[in-house]
């Protein structure tokens, strides 16, 4: 809501500037968007009077003009506006002068003819087109008689004040008038406010013979009409446009004017209904009913729900109730007599309806938060007095009051001891009923506690909480001290998962990866692949997306996205990881369970070349040697194993392992399928992925002191020729099982496969290091365990020992 | 000429030729010409054989203070052209230093982390606990139990993903403040936790919107919490990320899980707080919210809000990593561009 700072002058002694007034609001009450002085960046635009005009020789559009602008000589001005006319007060640029976003104008011609500066129309210098009035939508606009030629234009069009745009919480409906806001200020800045409420001339007969009301309580718990009869429509003097516009509504009349101009300054929205045109004398508030239909004051056609609330006379729905009005009792030209209508609607209908229909409106908002519900008679009356004061009204006898009920004020006690015990302030008694008495309560002390009557109009305020925060805001947050808690020790530790997903990143990092974190929502197909268990996908009711739209049930995915991004923009050497979570869900269910996972997804090279070091494009090994020292890292308890897994239909069938830990699968690591590389639209890329929660839960190895032996290890070598089926993992684990008490390690050091060797076979070799904590090894007693070893090799897998 | 006139000159001839050896066998010709069997000193000392028994003892204390002096000189003349030779040798195997050492692997954590875990380890030495929540919520934990109930018009200011008409993803880490409130023990001490993760939004990526982003909740409940607690823990948290000479102050906002309730602002980090186009010539920049929590939320959760009250907070790690390092726009943080990844590389 868009407040003016004249506007607020006018009831407060205020000797601030408008922006050290918004940035106390801001402090203070509520945030404010911007603070725009309409005239600023504007200059040289004066009054001018046209004092003749001619056709333009050349043009069937164009008039040449002469226009007083309070000089000597009168300027020519080419002016091409449809509504320009001799005699008019407009409003002229000149040259040299700067108009709307920074336009500088000069001397020129046009179509020959010298033209100095320009006529202008409100949107030229400024006005957003929907506050400017309908008759100079098309054209220039034309100023009061009485301006004088040569001023500047802005005081005229009331340019000259700053509007301070408030953007108000919802829970702040009452500073969404000027009344409103004038409370908070009032109490912000310890001043008085002086509050104006005109009489109410009556005359005519009494309302209640011309009109009978009947309401739905629940839908509307205060309803009231007034009626003005002989109004003259007429365009609203210039202060009240001026009022509007810088509000940002367009003037339209000196009856639907009021109306804005009311609900700006009680905050009470108001309708004028054409009351000539209601069918009958009755009128009724109730929900709609099935199958009606509605035409707004926007034209908007609206089917009406059942849950809306309608004002309807005997025939039909004449307006949505607290949303907008309808068209065909709409004020219009040869309106004379005026129902207003002041009310109360139940909040969660309107906010319902104004979402059904779309129909967001100034009064829909402020119905939705709550108006003062004290406040709807003076409203009512200032509006009838300003009809009758503008348009020549005669106010009708007496107010229908279809229903008033208005909710008792809140009464809130409050101790000293907890407002200064939550606010870690030293308040005293004094300054507290002095802040809450200047925002409109009433306060009556007893000892320490405080009985405190909340003016109705602050319907935001129900429990003591609420006046803390009142209390603290006015007494400014700045005077609040800054501590730290303090009572009880607290520790603070981190959970051993916790400390575990932390020691992944860094193992991983150390690693060479970096890390990603990708988005988890995705599409159904993606989510569906690299799928480590079955799982019904989770879907989203209503994505903003395609893109996304599911549940990830694999982390790679995100990661394969990540790499396409990156190869997309030629980076083509990308290592990755990613800790987060999976969404598995058991069909049946709603929601699903959540899994931590660590994947990571490598393509290109893992180090890149350089002038002492070759480019290596990334292979299996290198990353099975990535997640072999990440799993030492985790200190995974049991033996590592890696089984080849041809079925996974995203991976490579011939270069993929499941990753199991004393024979429980908890993930798989290979090359991605080309097939799905493809897909991506990314080169070769190794992946692995596992189940972390699993990890977290497993037994842990802790770390432990093995006395290093004095003594000296002896190796021996062995190459062997084997047929190619027979794995590493067969070998290694038969030298250790029939190496001897004293066989450290086994190690491969080199496979051959070249020319040399037969087909069908590899050839390997492993180096054997067997050393004893207690004494020296005899040679003779690792030969005896070795030969007994390359024996093993034969007899089992059938080996050749070369 | 005297044994000693001979020694003296046989000292004096030895220093000259050790001092003109130019190299280590040079130094050991000299070495055997002069202190050898058959070399001169050796020869001065049988000469002792003639002279007085008085006398033989001088002389030959002196012979041997030569043979001494000589053969250090010798060692030492050794020691120089070893060394020499060690130098040309080194200074054969420069190398050129400003080449650039050999690439390593290694990996850096996600800018978004690094912020989590600063926060994380300030708010651990703080005695808070750090927990983590299902990033699938119930309605009930993401709304109803933080006072939003299901017609609350604030909902409209969260746009949310529902799976179900109950089941969402949350819209906010502080569901995590009604979990943990439901379970807290507080006979065993007052409730001090950070619940950091990721929250998701039904809004259309563009440069500050992403429908995916990340929360650190706050929340502190004890018998005497104050909102100037609230103020100070803020003002750490505001130093420890960016830096001491940063202030903060508060300003009313809404909340339904809190009352009052506040925006924190920092000073601006692009003008010191003099005022300039990113914040908008306040001097200021919102940064989190905050607020003493609603007796509500404590009631809902069973827990006695006569007896029990504090703050919660609520601040995003994505908008400070955008302030603090100007990132303009947030998509960066979930594409993983690898150029983008590695320019956060400063540790500790």
């Amino acid at each position: 809501m868009k407040i003016s700072y004249n506007w607020i002058k006018e009831y407060l002694d205020l000797n601030v500037k408008p922006a050290d007034l918004a940035e106390k609001i801001e402090r203070t009450s509520v945030e404010v968007d911007s603070v725009v002085k309409p005239s600023d960046g504007l200059k040289k635009i004066v009054v001018g009077h046209v004092l003749s005009i001619e056709a333009h020789p050349d043009s069937d559009h164009l008039h040449i003009c002469q226009v007083d602008v309070g000089e000597d000589e009168p300027l020519q001005i080419v002016c091409g506006a449809p509504n320009i006319a001799e005699g008019q007060m407009v409003i002229v640029a000149l040259p040299g002068s700067r108009i709307a976003d920074n336009v500088k104008i000069k001397k020129s011609k046009m179509r020959g003819i010298p033209s100095a500066g320009m006529i202008c129309s409100l949107q030229e210098i400024g006005f957003p087109e929907a506050v400017v009035p309908k008759t100079y939508v098309e054209g220039i606009y034309v100023l009061p008689a009485d301006a004088m030629p040569g001023d500047d234009v802005y005081d005229y069009l009331g340019m000259n004040d700053s509007l301070i745009d408030l953007d108000v919480t919802p829970n702040r409906g009452d500073m969404l008038s000027l009344y409103g806001a004038l409370h908070d200020l009032s109490a912000i800045y310890d001043l008085p406010v002086k509050f104006d409420q005109p009489a109410v001339k009556e005359a005519g007969e009494p309302t209640a013979d011309q009109l009978s009301i009947h309401v739905d309580e629940a839908l509307a718990p205060q309803y009231k009409m007034r009626l003005v009869k002989q109004v003259k429509l007429a365009p609203s003097p210039m202060w009240l446009q001026i009022r509007l516009w810088n509000a940002g509504y367009r003037p339209i009349n000196n009856v639907v004017d009021v109306t804005n101009y009311i609900m700006l300054k009680y905050g009470q929205p108001l309708h004028a209904f054409d009351y000539d045109k209601f069918a009958g004398q009755d009128v009724y508030v109730r929900n709609a009913k099935q199958g009606e239909k509605l035409t707004t004051l926007d034209e908007g056609e609206h089917d009406l729900d059942p849950n809306d609330i309608v004002i309807a006379d005997e025939k039909a729905p004449i307006a949505l109730a607290g949303v907008m009005g309808g068209l065909d009792t709409a004020i219009a030209d040869g309106t004379t007599t005026v129902a207003i209508e002041a009310a109360v609607f139940e909040h969660d209908h309107i906010r319902k309806a104004a979402q059904r229909h779309n129909l967001h409106t100034d009064a829909s908002q402020r119905f939705e938060r709550g108006v003062n519900r004290t406040g709807l008679q003076d409203a009512l009356d200032a509006a009838a007095q300003m009809m009758d004061e503008l348009a020549g009204g005669t106010v009708q006898a007496g107010t229908v009051v279809a229903a008033d009920n208005v909710p008792a004020p809140a009464v809130i006690d409050i101790t000293m001891t907890h407002i200064n015990a939550v606010l870690g302030t030293t308040l005293d008694q004094p300054q507290v009923t002095h802040i809450l008495e200047m925002l409109g309560c009433t306060v009556t002390a007893a000892g320490d506690t405080l009985t405190v009557t909340v003016p109705v109009r602050r319907n935001d305020i129900h429990i003591p909480a609420d006046l803390l925060e009142e209390i603290a805001r006015i007494y400014g947050y700045d005077e609040l001290p800054a501590t730290l808690p303090t009572g009880r020790m607290t520790m603070g530790e981190l959970t051993t998962a916790q400390k575990l997903m932390r020691a992944t990143r860094h193992s991983l990092e150390g690693l060479g990866l970096n890390q990603a974190i990708s988005y988890a929502l995705t599409t159904e197909d993606k989510a569906k692949m690299f799928l480590m268990q079955p799982s019904e996908t989770t879907k989203l009711a209503w994505p903003m997306s395609v893109d996304h739209a599911v549940l990830r049930m694999n982390v790679i995915t995100g990661l394969l996205d990540d790499i396409a991004y990156n190869s997309a923009r030629k980076v083509k050497d990308v290592a990755l990881y990613e800790q987060g979570r999976v969404f598995y869900r058991e069909d049946g269910t709603e929601r699903p369970s959540e899994q931590e996972h660590i994947a990571g997804a490598i393509t290109g090279t893992l180090l890149p070349a350089a002038w002492d070091q070759p480019a290596k494009d990334v292979d299996f090994y290198q990353v099975k040697g990535i997640v072999a020292a990440y799993l030492k890292d985790m200190a995974v308890n049991g033996d590592v194993t890696y089984v080849a897994n041809t079925d996974m239909p995203e991976m490579h069938p011939g270069r993929t392992a499941d990753i199991l830990v004393h024979g429980h699968r908890i993930g798989f690591m290979g090359q991605v399928h080309p097939t799905v590389a493809k897909q991506f639209k990314i080169g070769a890329t190794y992946v692995f992925e596992l189940n972390l929660q699993a990890i977290i839960d497993m037994p842990k190895q802790e770390n432990q002191y093995d006395v290093i032996s004095r003594y000296p290890a002896i190796t021996r070598d062995v190459a062997m020729l084997v047929d190619n089926d027979v794995t590493n993992d067969q070998i290694v684990e038969l030298i250790e099982k029939r190496g001897g008490a004293h066989l450290q390690s086994v190690k491969l050091f080199d496979i051959y496969d070249g020319v040399k060797v037969p087909k069908g076979k590899k050839s390997l070799a492993y180096t054997l290091t067997y050393q004893d904590k207690h004494e020296t090894l005899v040679d003779d007693a690792v030969t005896q365990a070795f030969e007994k070893v390359e024996k093993r090799l034969q007899d089992d897998l059938g080996v050749e020992i070369r | 000429m005297s044994l000693k006139d001979k020694l003296n000159e046989l000292h004096e001839r030895g220093l000259a030729e050790i001092k003109k050896s130019g190299d280590l066998k040079d130094v050991n010709q000299v070495r055997v010409s002069l202190l050898g069997k058959k070399g001169p000193i050796t020869e001065v000392l049988r000469g002792m054989r003639d002279l007085d028994a008085e006398e033989r003892p001088k002389v030959g204390a002196f012979a041997n203070e030569i043979r001494d002096d000589l053969t250090a000189a010798l060692a030492k003349r050794r020691e120089e052209l070893e060394n020499a030779v060690l130098n040309a040798k080194l200074t054969n195997e420069a190398i050129d230093v400003t080449l650039p050492g050999t690439p390593v692997a290694k990996g850096e954590p996600h800018v978004i982390q690094q912020i989590v875990d600063q926060i994380e380890d300030l708010f651990l030495g703080m005695g808070y606990q750090v927990l983590s929540g299902p990033e699938v919520e119930e309605d009930k934990y993401n709304f109803e139990m933080m006072n939003l109930p299901k017609n609350h018009p604030a909902r409209d200011m969260q746009d949310t993903f529902y799976i179900t008409k109950e089941i969402l993803m949350r819209t906010q880490t502080s569901p995590m403040q009604a979990r943990t409130l439901e379970t807290h023990d507080f006979s065993k001490g007052p409730l001090k936790m950070i619940s950091p993760g990721v929250v998701y939004r039904r809004d259309t990526d563009d440069p500050t919107h992403s429908h995916q982003f990340h929360q650190v909740e706050g929340l502190v409940i004890d018998k005497h919490i104050t909102m100037a607690d609230l103020k100070g823990t803020l003002q750490v948290l505001a130093h420890e990320l960016f830096g001491d000479k940063f202030d903060v102050r508060l300003r009313p906002s809404y909340f339904p899980f809190t009352e009052p309730s506040v925006e924190a602002d920092i000073t601006c980090f692009n003008c010191g707080g003099k005022g300039c186009k990113v914040c908008k010539n306040t001097g200021w920049i919102e940064v989190l919210g905050a607020g003493m929590v609603h007796p509500n939320v404590l009631k809902m959760a069973g827990v006695d809000a006569d007896v029990y009250g504090g703050f919660a907070f609520g601040v995003g790690p994505d908008r400070f990593a955008m302030l603090k390092y100007g990132v303009d726009d947030i998509r960066n943080f979930y594409l993983n561009d690898v150029r983008f990844l590695n320019q956060f590389t400063k540790k500790g």
